[in-house]
């Protein structure tokens, strides 16, 4: 029973693979069925064509646009499309006056709002608020009693603002069903009359607010985290970060100091006027509207409330890609062709198979029967590698580009490196005289390490460059990543495992001639053990002496079975410690 | 021939046959030197790379109510106007044709233009052209260009902490450099264009390089983790056998990394000319070649040199000078082997 443990934990290990297998093409299986993705792998612009866009940008209170704004705008789009996802978009100027975007496939919905999102965001203090329906026309305020301002308005708070037009205004407009009619933007310096949506958990709300006093591209950044507890605890509650820059710190300051007094002007009533709150802004709508609590010094306000992760996330995203001062518009969308023909990546796929077989025949010449444990691994990597693909295109909406199909045909050279860096350290292992089984067994603990260590720097190259760049590099580091897991994957549940059932066979035990394991081609007489350390002539294994005189044929097969025992239980030893750390 | 590649193994494990890879370091080091300056200078004699219009923008053609929506007369006619040129040819919603190339002169563009015309069959007044900017901006190289400095840094922190020793992390970024201007150098002498794909290649290049580096240096540290202790070599000599102990690892590796490439690189690009496939399949090519090379002949050299004149590894080759020395006098035929 111990004689065939090893052989178990391996027999196990191959079965997960199996299970893995399984898992992932019944994954990609139900999406297929629910039509949300396909057997085949998404392609990218340059072999699928796509969708075309041209965006006209628009700056604020200019008309015309410099290089430095559109090189500007389309960092901003690059960035709005990197973030939906690892298709290789295609974003250019044109005329030195439009953005082009191009897009694989039919973007969605949300990809074009996402693209065209308007980036005009401000921050404007709330005068009144009201319910979100439109006042009946009966119940209406009569002309003769409208709000009239008794005096210039003296700041943004300032109830003066309020004309008898905005009032009215006011009472007319319907929150509960907007108009969905794209209204011309409003003038900065004057009274905004707007809604709040209604959320899921909230509301919508109408507003009369104050000029604007802060603007969006004031914003240096946000971020969206955990609320911190009175002791520095960690609550459920979830708050947005804003960050703004300098001058409007000084601002910003200015504005909660006012309403902050309206806060606690009203603080025996609850702390509710409606004054003590200011308005975020974005498109004339009001996404979010603070009270503010206290007098915001550092330019640093975190904005808290009825916040789950993915609200305040959403926020956080409106306020970061809505503080720029360019917004878009779409001035055409057209499909367009690949621009590599079809004929591309046939003889590109023709040349991958053709250097592929020339993989098989040098691996079977250089390594005899185990190059068949090397082809298989590559298929299993590739059949691994394949369903990550086409699973991913459907969750990530990952694309395979020419130059992205080229990068996995040279991937199969460097997962290769790990069954050769295995390979020789078996062959380094029989050159020392050991059985094959306990050189399976050392030589994979060797290898192992060479194998995590340098693919730990491949990996390392793929996450720093998928974080980090963007762009086609981004869609580089993802492959790259993606072939050095499979092959992590493969080399550990696959290869190991194999090597470990075959080193128990017959043809690769004993050494066969086309094992690519035969002791005797591997000239099994070391002159030394290793890192420099001399060998006892007692050491010396009898393994290649002539094997044509009976007597000595006699004597190598007790000297090898021997050896093998000791062997044997020198791989159960090293293999149960093995074997516990791969059921994990 | 298979019998004499494993003999070939079996003699450069046991040591009997041994390349001097690291005491000819010299050598490796002037030619290496040689050739960064070469791959260097190059470029600035040859006026820059010739750098594609993902990066410098160009000419665009719009060519409406074409009778034929098939890209070859489109890339035939460019290739009459700017003979080289690598033109993107689409086929834009119905009958619509988008030519780009690279920015041509103005009697090109009318020329360009007449020619467009021609081919497609429509009127010259139907032919629009404007020019359009670079898609492969100076953000995308910004932030490729920190993120590969982000790596690095991170790579040489990773290698010294598994390898404890910030020695093994120098030298394999030296080598890593080599392989990078090098690279370069010989893309320029090729006169491609520098494309996203050509980049992509590089990059590739620059993580297989400190891979293969990683491998091979394993194999040194667990050569000389008992350095020490030991007399039968020194510590050069025992760089020197793990490079050769590994060589067989490194051909083959390089072999089967190659070979892929290779037969992209011409079948692919022979058949088809110009385009993504041939610009990143020459950079891995080179790059490959010359990564593995770099490994062997600077990286490993390099390590040795620079842990030699540590204390305890001097004291140590003066035990093994001892050894030998007593050896010598005692065995005479002994210190022939």
């Amino acid at each position: 029973m111990a004689r065939t443990g090893h052989k178990n934990a391996a027999r196990r290990v191959l079965i997960w693979l199996v299970a893995i297998f399984a898992v992932l093409t019944a994954v990609l299986g139900g999406g297929v069925i629910t039509g949300h993705a396909s057997w085949a792998p998404k392609l990218a612009l340059d072999l699928e064509g796509g969708t075309q866009m041209i965006l006209a940008p628009k700056v604020e209170g200019s008309t015309g646009i410099n290089e430095e704004q559109l090189n500007q705008a389309v960092a901003i789009i690059r960035q709005r499309v990197d973030s939906s996802g690892v298709a290789e978009a295609e974003i250019t100027t044109q005329s030195g006056r439009n953005v082009v975007v191009s897009l694989p496939g039919t973007p969605s919905s949300e990809t074009r709002a996402l693209i065209q999102a308007s980036a005009d965001m401000n921050f404007r203090p709330v005068i009144t608020t009201g319910d979100p329906a439109p006042v009946p026309v009966a119940s209406r305020t009569p002309d003769a009693s409208l709000p009239k301002p008794t005096a210039a308005p003296t700041n943004a708070s300032d109830s003066n603002w309020v004309t008898a037009d905005v009032y009215k205004a006011f009472e007319a407009l319907d929150c509960a069903n907007p108009a969905q009619d794209k209204q011309p933007r409003s003038d900065p310096a004057k009274p905004l009359v707007t809604c709040e949506p209604a959320t899921a958990t909230t509301p919508a709300v109408k507003y009369i607010l104050g000029p604007v006093e802060v603007k969006g591209q004031d914003i240096v950044s946000s971020s969206f985290d955990p609320v911190q507890g009175a002791q520095g605890s960690v609550t459920n509650a979830w708050g947005v970060t804003i960050t703004f820059d300098a001058n409007a710190t000084k601002t910003f300051k200015d504005v909660t100091q006012r309403l902050n007094q309206f806060y606690v002007a009203s603080q025996a009533q609850g702390g509710n006027d409606p004054k003590a709150q200011f308005a975020i802004v974005l498109d004339d709508q009001v996404i979010s509207a603070p009270r503010a609590l206290a007098v915001i010094t550092d330019g640093k306000p975190q904005i808290t409330g009825n916040f789950t992760q993915a609200s305040a996330q959403a926020l956080s995203d409106q306020l970061r890609y809505g503080a720029l001062p360019i917004s878009f518009d779409i001035q055409s969308e057209e499909q367009i062709s690949a621009t590599l023909g079809g004929e591309q990546l046939r003889l590109g796929l023709l040349a991958g198979v053709i250097g592929l077989l020339l993989v098989v025949v040098y691996s079977l010449f250089q390594y005899r029967a185990l190059g068949f444990v090397t082809i298989l691994s590559l298929v299993v990597a590739g059949g691994l590698t394949y369903l990550a693909i086409a699973i991913l295109g459907w969750t990530e909406n990952y694309r395979l580009s020419l130059a992205g199909v080229a990068g996995l045909i040279v991937a199969i050279g460097q997962t290769a490196d790990s069954f050769i860096v295995y390979f020789e350290r078996i062959r380094d292992e029989l050159r020392e005289g050991k059985g094959l089984v306990s050189a399976v067994a050392n030589g994979w603990r060797r290898a192992k390490r060479t194998v995590l260590a340098s693919k730990a720097v491949n990996l390392l190259a793929a996450l720093v460059l998928y974080f980090v760049a963007v762009g086609n590099v981004r869609g580089f580091a993802f492959t790259l990543g993606l072939t050095a897991l499979a092959d992590l994957l493969v080399v550990f549940m696959f290869t190991h495992p194999t090597l470990q059932v075959l080193a128990k066979t017959k043809f690769f035990g004993e050494g066969h001639r086309f094992s690519g394991l035969d002791p005797e081609r591997l000239g099994a007489v070391p002159l030394y053990l290793g890192a420099g350390r001399l060998r006892t002539p007692t050491e010396k294994p009898a393994v290649v002496r002539a094997r044509n005189t009976g007597a000595a044929a006699e004597a190598e097969r007790r000297m090898t079975i021997a050896e093998r025992r000791l062997a044997e239980k020198q791989a159960q030893l090293a293999g149960s410690s093995n074997g516990t750390k791969e059921e994990k | 021939m298979t019998t004499s590649f494993a003999k070939f193994g079996n003699e450069l494990y046991t040591g009997k046959r041994s390349y001097n890879f690291v005491s000819s370091k010299k050598i490796w080091f002037i030619i290496a030197a040689v050739a960064v300056a070469i791959s260097i200078l190059l470029p600035v004699v040859k006026g820059g790379y010739n750098l594609g219009i993902d990066f410098r923008g160009g000419s665009e053609f719009t060519v409406s109510n074409v009778k034929t929506t098939d890209s070859a007369p489109g890339e035939k006619a460019v290739h009459d106007v700017v003979p080289g040129a690598v033109p993107r040819v689409a086929n834009v919603a119905g009958n619509t044709m988008r030519i780009q190339t690279d920015k041509l002169s103005d009697d090109q563009t009318v020329k360009l233009k007449t020619d467009l015309a021609k081919v497609y069959g429509v009127t010259e007044s139907q032919v629009t052209s404007t020019f359009i900017g670079p898609t492969w901006g100076q953000d995308v190289t910004k932030q490729a260009l920190i993120g590969l400095a982000v790596f690095v840094g991170l790579a040489a922190l990773l290698m010294a902490l598994y390898f404890r020793t910030w020695k093994m992390s120098v030298s394999a970024l030296a080598g890593m450099l080599v392989t990078m201007f090098t690279t370069a150098g010989v893309y320029s002498l090729s006169d491609f264009e520098v494309t996203p794909s050509a980049i992509i290649g590089f990059l590739t290049v620059l993580s297989y390089s400190l891979y293969d580096t990683v491998v091979v240096f394993d194999k040194i540290r667990e050569n000389t983790s008992d350095i020490t202790t030991s007399s039968r070599r020194t510590f050069a000599e025992e760089v020197n056998l793990a490079v050769n102990q590994t060589l067989v690892r490194s051909i083959n590796t390089m072999m089967v990394a190659v070979l892929p490439v290779a037969a992209i690189l011409f079948i692919g690009a022979g058949l088809l000319g110009a385009g993504t496939l041939r610009d990143l399949s020459l950079a891995l090519f080179v790059g490959i070649l010359i990564g593995t090379a770099a490994t062997i002949f600077i990286a490993a050299p390099l390590y040795a040199w620079l842990r030699q004149s540590e204390p305890e590894l001097q004291k140590q080759a003066k035990k093994v000078a001892t050894r030998r020395a007593a050896a010598a006098s005692s065995n005479p035929e002994a210190a022939a082997v």
